[in-house]
């Protein structure tokens, strides 16, 4: 009742009648002025009242002008000339004078007469039917774009789900921040959590629109980062809808002029962190990604993006998934891609742009797969040779155990080696099962017979643990915890993907340092024959055709975060190292070299017998 | 009276002298009708007056009613029996009969006057005679009211109310207040209601003081009395605000408004916007107020208490406003509790006198004919159409079976003509069975499919929307007055060909029907142009031949859907018109709209057959029973009320809804409607005993649909909220009867089941769904317009 009291009607002042009065020419007292303003108010009231009976049964919510005019006729009073809107008008205030008024933007009639596009009429009014509910279950694609179960919600968390969810797919970047910042740090929405997943698992709604998919990523972000959150079951619906951001042929790809790519390597990041972040919550989980992501790959009639989707995506799981994944199948999906990038006439040109896409990214996972696989070569090896104490090599070192994205904290990171477990059981039929690590020289060797020498390039230290570490610790919101003790066996070597803040994936600076087999020379021969793909800026600093004794590395590593956008290469020279193919992989570990900025030197390498200190 | 329907233009006032045994003697009530009997349907001087006055049409109606179609109707009996009572005007009325002619004669209805005279048999010179220009075009009851502001005519006639007291304080007259009478805002004239009265100061100390008793007495009591809060307080205020106590009025206003029930709050809304004389006169709301006595159903021992502290008291001011405005129906028993008295209340007249509901209604269905079906169904249409009453034998099948025993509340099968069939219909009656063999049992467990007709580019406007029995076809009514058919099935439209190139065939070929057919003209949707407002009501006719459709311009039109034209423009509401319905059996439709009127027409006729006259605003929304035999109508005056279309009696009055009714639904068996209203409420109702039986609780904004299934165990209904609802019917009713039901009383205790009840919901894209339909077989559809 009170609310009522306090809703008072609008009224037209004494003031406003006794202006209408002198401008049709009569002069009028104040009382009568007061008089007719309250009877205007109230036949103003009174119509409007009527009006809405027009409304109500023309089954609207709105109330238009139209719906007024005929009360009015009804009523027996001049209508309100001019035609009616369907969208309501707003009033604009001019500051001084306290003037509201519509605004009404002059027509050029020339221009009106004389235009050339004449607008099309409307499209014609028709029925159609869908069958929406079959059996009087939903199980078709639900339907509307809130679930009515919002409704059982109480109403604040309500208004915040429509506040939150206008303002992330809203217009306003500024407002898409504070509604993504909040959804981050709001302890107090695990109710919502359902709808939110729910308004992300539209995604496959909005593949055209670039744009929406980027916010839905972002606020799938915000969710996984949200501390007070357990995602739960719904992890898999986030990730079935991150994972539609990175494979699916989205509609908005046909338009090469979007820029999915770098979609696709954000949602691939954010696959990564999900996984390392709660994928434990879902067993099998990461059998499952790496499944789809095989399918995917392994299929040659999707699009390239799709393979690029599923490389980024590989790469982001980490080594061991391209290890086990992206590699066996290299040899078979090269000649596919091999096809597409040489072909050179004009109209394969879109098709070989995005082949070098798929180029470039499967050069940078498998680049870090040997890296990895070389570090954690030299780790276990290091493991076996008794305890580092690892005092002197402090969190930089540690850092560069574990680059980028640290192991979750100690209950997840026991379940990320659950997870990593699977992947070495493997699951029914999948063809890994069979699948035999092959050895590092190997591996190297038949790489470097499809990427030649930019793999060679590319495939470099990083720009040095000194350079960036200091930029690393702060990449995730996370707290970045320590490694779970030295390296003692394989598993900790595993190397998390790293997360930017920016959207691009880039090979981790994670690299242990490593020397080269040197390349093989019979394999390579064949494909030396500058059939190698130079993709990325930086094969500028291609050294002319390396020969086995002098390596050259080119210190490829993306610096991260803020502080560098875009690859910044180091060249340097080696010394010669002896060739290593033959040697078995954990002497080979020792030989790799360890690349120091000056002043921060990597000491557990340094201290490291195994490890080869080359100064600079 | 009947000799007076030819008349064109006359009013005929009928008084109705009744002198009741009040307190104060000089506020003798009497009923002033004006019956303006229309002459010509386009006539530009009743335009004006039926929107005013109802009550005139209900009366006109009894009039024109006899004998056109309906022979079978007793006649007008309800209206005979009133004339015989203004012959005998009592000498007490004498005088109220001069004031009334003075009045008349103040306002230049020298015509009205003349009758009246000469009916009450009144001499010439009782009035001294003055002005006698004709009453030109301003039209008697609105030029009535319109006139009436000063002082003199209201303070001699300072008592006037609805015929409803007529009606309730002569009881021995069963069928005169079953008759359009009773119930209607018989007096369209308001001249006055509230006279001055005691120090406006006073009323404040008057109301605190009743609602200090009324919170004092026992618990099982005040939720009764409480009931008198409400009219109480708006009376009271209106006669502040009609003795220009504008102060004490607002005054009045702020200080009791809250204690009122939150459903009144739109009704107060209006009230509060109201504070000044001048504003009485056109406000549609107050005249219905006060024309009817707001009813209130208090057991004996709570009026006693009641009664008892105004005597006590002293408090003359309330127990007038009581005596006069407020019509108590007393009952012997426990009195009712809160929630009792809440499911009831709302409407804009409180709730209905228990007598209301008492005359018997024929709910059952008429007995089907029989046709006798085709032995299998691979039998081909065409040999059942050659060889269909001999050669098959009479079927097995239980819709056959069904139909042979008569119903015991059935009608008469010839209570109403009903048409011939024809073979077409017969066939269709056959396809009919046919499809209802292979329909699907619905229950809990096994609920609909349901299919969505989306209208697409809807940009004028969609307001109204219906689909054949059949669903072959699914028209829609549009706000730019268009009226557009879509066939359903791959079936084109076509139109019949012209005259010129009928001639040209066959007319004893086996497939003339095809033949007469323009196959040029076939297409998928067909506009009809006519109308010259939004179209808000439209329905096909059984036979799928003709679409009905209503119109803001205040007509009813009949399309042709064989040559897609307009066949007749039915004129008589003058007013928007809000819905229009065929028959279940064709040829009948009815029509119900702004000027608070129903009409019952016959596609041949060019005037309505019966005017169902008595509601206290709009008329939202028409159903005919599936026995044909009554029409149901929701108005926004949050009332139902069934008609008997034999004898244009209201036989059932079902109040509870808190919001104008824009839904309704007959279960397909006829004893149960469900209605549907702004408030997001369904109600259920058991039209045999006239009781509320159910109210289902969960949609969020208006239900604009209601649809039983075919075999009535689920209710559909779809709403303004995007969402259709599935409702367990048969639990809703069969929880009711076994259930000690006490008809006796009247008084209902609903179960708040609704969420038991709710078997589902089923959201749209933002399409609010304005109308349902199961096909014979079950299939649920529903239709809307996608609103972005």
């Amino acid at each position: 009742m009170a609310d009522r009291e306090e809703r008072r009607f609008a009224e037209v002042s004494r003031e406003s009648v006794r202006l209408m009065a002198e401008g049709a020419g009569v002069e009028l007292g104040d009382d009568v002025a007061a008089l007719l303003a309250e009877d205007v108010c109230y036949r103003l009231r009174e119509a409007t009242q009527s009006s809405s009976q027009f409304m109500r049964h023309a089954k609207r919510r709105k109330l238009t002008v139209e719906d007024f005019n005929r009360a009015l006729r009804w009523s027996n009073v001049e209508a309100i000339c001019g035609y009616g809107a369907q969208d309501a008008l707003p009033f604009r205030s001019v500051k001084e004078g306290e003037l509201f008024f519509v605004e009404d933007r002059d027509v050029n009639l020339v221009e009106l007469a004389l235009a050339t596009n004449i607008p099309k009429g409307c499209a014609e009014t028709m029925v159609r039917v869908n069958v929406s509910y079959l059996d009087g279950k939903g199980n078709l694609e639900p339907q509307g774009t809130v679930p009515t179960a919002v409704q059982s919600l109480s109403d604040d968390l309500l208004k915040y789900y429509q506040q939150i969810t206008r303002a992330i797919l809203g217009e306003d970047p500024h407002l898409m921040k504070v509604a993504l910042l909040d959804l981050q740090s709001n302890s107090k929405i695990a109710a919502l959590l359902p709808y939110f997943v729910y308004v992300i698992s539209g995604v496959k709604s909005v593949s055209h629109d670039l744009e929406q998919l980027n916010r839905l990523m972002h606020m799938v972000k915000s969710l996984v980062q949200n501390p007070y959150l357990y995602l739960g079951s719904y992890v898999r619906s986030l990730v079935s809808s991150v994972m539609y951001c990175i494979l699916e042929p989205l509609a908005a790809s046909i338009n090469p002029l979007n820029d999915h790519w770098t979609l696709r390597d954000y949602a691939a990041l954010l696959l990564s962190h999900i996984f390392w972040t709660h994928g434990d919550l879902v067993s099998g989980l990461y059998h499952q990604i790496l499944l789809s992501l095989q399918k995917v790959l392994s299929d040659p009639v999707r699009p390239l993006c799709s393979h690029y989707g599923a490389v980024v995506g590989l790469h982001a799981l980490g080594w061991k998934a391209v290890e086990r994944v992206l590699f066996p199948h290299l040899p078979a999906y090269w000649a596919n891609l091999q096809a597409v990038l040489d072909d050179y006439s004009v109209s394969n040109a879109q098709v070989k742009a995005d082949g070098h896409k798929v180029y470039g990214a499967i050069l940078v996972a498998v680049e870090r797969l040997l890296k990895m696989k070389a570090l954690s070569l030299s780790q276990s090896a290091e493991g076996q040779s008794g305890a580092h104490p690892g005092s002197v090599v402090g969190a930089v070192s540690y850092r560069v155990n574990s680059p980028g994205l640290s192991p979750p904290p100690e209950p997840l990171s026991e379940a990320a080696l659950g997870i990593a477990s699977h992947l070495q059981v493997g699951g029914a039929g999948c063809h890994w099962e069979e699948w035999t690590p092959v050895p590092l020289p190997a591996m190297y060797c038949e790489l470097y017979s499809f990427f030649g020498d930019s793999l060679a390039v590319r495939f470099s230290t990083g720009t040095g643990f000194g350079t960036h570490s200091p930029c690393t610790p702060s990449q995730l919101g996370d707290s970045r915890k320590e490694p779970p003790g030295p390296a003692s066996n394989l598993d900790t070597t595993r190397k998390m993907p790293q997360l930017t803040a920016n959207l691009n994936i880039s090979p981790r600076q994670d690299g242990s340092p490593r020397t080269d087999p040197p390349p093989p020379t019979t394999r390579g021969a064949p494909r030396s024959a500058g059939l190698s793909r130079e993709v990325f800026p930086k094969a500028r600093f291609t050294s002319p055709q390396t020969t086995p004794p002098a390596f050259s590395f080119l210190i490829g590593g993306r610096q991260m975060g803020q502080r560098c956008q875009g690859r910044r290469p180091f060249q340097t020279m080696f010394a010669t190292t002896p060739p290593v193919s033959a040697i078995p992989p954990r002497t080979y570990a020792h030989k790799l070299p360890v690349i120091g900025r000056v002043g921060k030197p990597v000491r557990r390498w340094t201290c490291s017998h195994y490890s080869l200190h080359l100064p600079l | 009276m009947i000799a007076l329907t030819g008349k064109n233009q006359s009013y005929v006032l009928v008084l109705y002298g009744l002198c009741f045994p009040l307190i104060h003697v000089a506020h003798a009530q009497f009923i002033l009708k004006m019956a303006a009997v229309q002459g010509g349907m386009g006539d530009a001087d009743i335009k004006t007056d039926i929107k005013t006055e109802p009550s005139a049409d209900g009366f006109g109606n009894n009039n024109a009613n006899d004998g056109r179609v309906l022979s079978a109707s007793p006649g007008s009996s309800s209206s005979t029996g009133s004339n015989k009572q203004t012959a005998a005007v009592t000498p007490e009325d004498q005088q109220t009969l001069l004031a009334v002619l003075q009045f008349l004669k103040k306002n230049k209805l020298s015509e009205s006057v003349e009758i009246l005279r000469r009916e009450a048999g009144l001499p010439e010179n009782s009035l001294d005679p003055k002005a006698n220009e004709s009453a030109g075009a301003g039209s008697g009851g609105a030029a009535g009211i319109v006139d009436l502001e000063g002082g003199d005519a209201s303070s001699l006639l300072s008592r006037v109310t609805g015929s409803s007291s007529a009606g309730a304080q002569a009881p021995t007259k069963g069928t005169f207040i079953c008759g359009g009478k009773k119930d209607q805002p018989d007096v369209s004239v308001v001249l006055s209601a509230y006279s001055q009265q005691g120090d406006p100061t006073l009323y404040k100390v008057y109301y605190r003081d009743l609602k200090k008793f009324i919170e004092t007495v026992l618990d099982c009591h005040r939720a009764e009395l409480s009931q008198v809060f409400y009219p109480l307080f708006v009376h009271m205020y209106l006669e502040l605000v009609y003795n220009n106590h504008e102060s004490e009025a607002k005054a009045f206003f702020e200080k009791f408004s809250g204690d009122q029930e939150c459903y009144y709050e739109e009704d107060l809304r209006i009230l509060s916007g109201l504070t000044k004389k001048e504003h009485m006169r056109g406000n549609e709301t107050l005249l219905d107020f006060r024309t009817s006595k707001f009813v209130l159903r208090i057991s004996r021992d709570s009026y006693q208490l009641l009664k008892r502290h105004l005597q006590e008291r002293q408090n003359n001011q309330i127990w007038n406003i009581i005596q006069e405005h407020l019509y108590i129906d007393i009952f012997d028993g426990m009195p009712r509790s809160k929630s009792q008295i809440d499911a009831m209340s709302g409407s804009l007249a409180g709730e209905a006198k228990r007598e209301a509901n008492k005359t018997k209604v024929y709910y059952g269905l008429l007995k089907e004919p029989e046709i006798e079906l085709p032995l299998d169904d691979e039998d081909e249409e065409a040999e059942n159409e050659e060889g269909k009453p001999k050669k098959k034998k009479p079927k097995k099948d239980s819709v056959g079976s069904k139909s042979k025993k008569q119903d015991p509340n059935a009608p008469s099968q010839n209570r109403i003509p009903l048409p011939e069939l024809k073979d077409s219909d017969k066939l269709d009656k056959i396809m009919y069975m046919k499809e209802a063999t292979k329909r699907i049992r619905l229950g809990p467990d096994n609920l609909p499919s349901v299919c969505f007709y989306t209208f697409l580019n809807a940009y004028q406007g969609l307001t109204a929307v219906d689909l054949t029995d059949d669903s072959s076809l699914i028209a829609g009514g549009f706000a730019d007055s268009t009226v557009r058919v879509w066939s359903v099935t791959p079936k084109k439209l076509r139109k019949v060909k012209s005259a010129a190139d009928l001639n040209l065939i066959d007319k004893e070929s086996d497939d003339v029907l095809e033949r007469i057919m323009d196959e040029k003209t076939a297409s998928e949707s067909k506009i009809m142009y006519g109308h010259s407002g939004p179209v808000y009501g439209i329905s096909f006719s059984p036979d799928r031949n003709y679409l009905l459709s209503s119109s803001e311009d205040g007509t009813v039109r009949l399309w042709s859907l064989l040559t897609f034209t307009c066949l007749v423009a039915y004129k008589g509401h003058n007013y928007p018109v809000w819905d229009t319905q065929f028959s279940p059996y064709g040829y009948y439709f009815v029509s119900g709209g702004h000027d608070r009127v129903a009409r019952l027409w016959a596609t041949d006729h060019y005037q309505p057959l019966r005017i169902f006259s008595g509601h206290l605003a709009d008329i939202t929304c028409t159903r005919f029973h599936p026995n044909s035999n009554y029409v149901a109508t929701g108005s926004s005056d949050r009332t139902i009320r069934l008609w008997d279309v034999l004898s244009g009696n209201c036989v059932r009055i079902f109040t509870g809804h808190k919001g104008p009714i824009h839904s309704l639904a007959f279960s397909p068996n006829g004893k149960f409607l469900a209605s549907g209203a702004t408030d997001g409420r369904v109600l259920l109702w058991d039209i045999g005993h006239g009781l509320m039986v159910g109210e289902l609780k969960g949609h969020t904004d208006t239900i604009y649909s209601l649809r039983f299934s075919r075999d009535g165990e689920i209710l559909a209904s779809g709403s303004m909220d995007n969402t259709v609802r599935l409702w367990d019917a048969m639990k809703a009713f069969d929880d009711l009867e076994t259930d000690d039901f006490t008809a006796a009383t009247g008084h209902i205790h609903l179960q708040d089941n609704s969420q038991e009840l709710l078997l589902g919901t089923y959201t749209t894209k933002s399409t609010p769904v304005i109308h349902l339909h199961f096909t014979r077989r079950n299939l649920l559809l529903a239709a809307g317009a996608f609103n972005p």
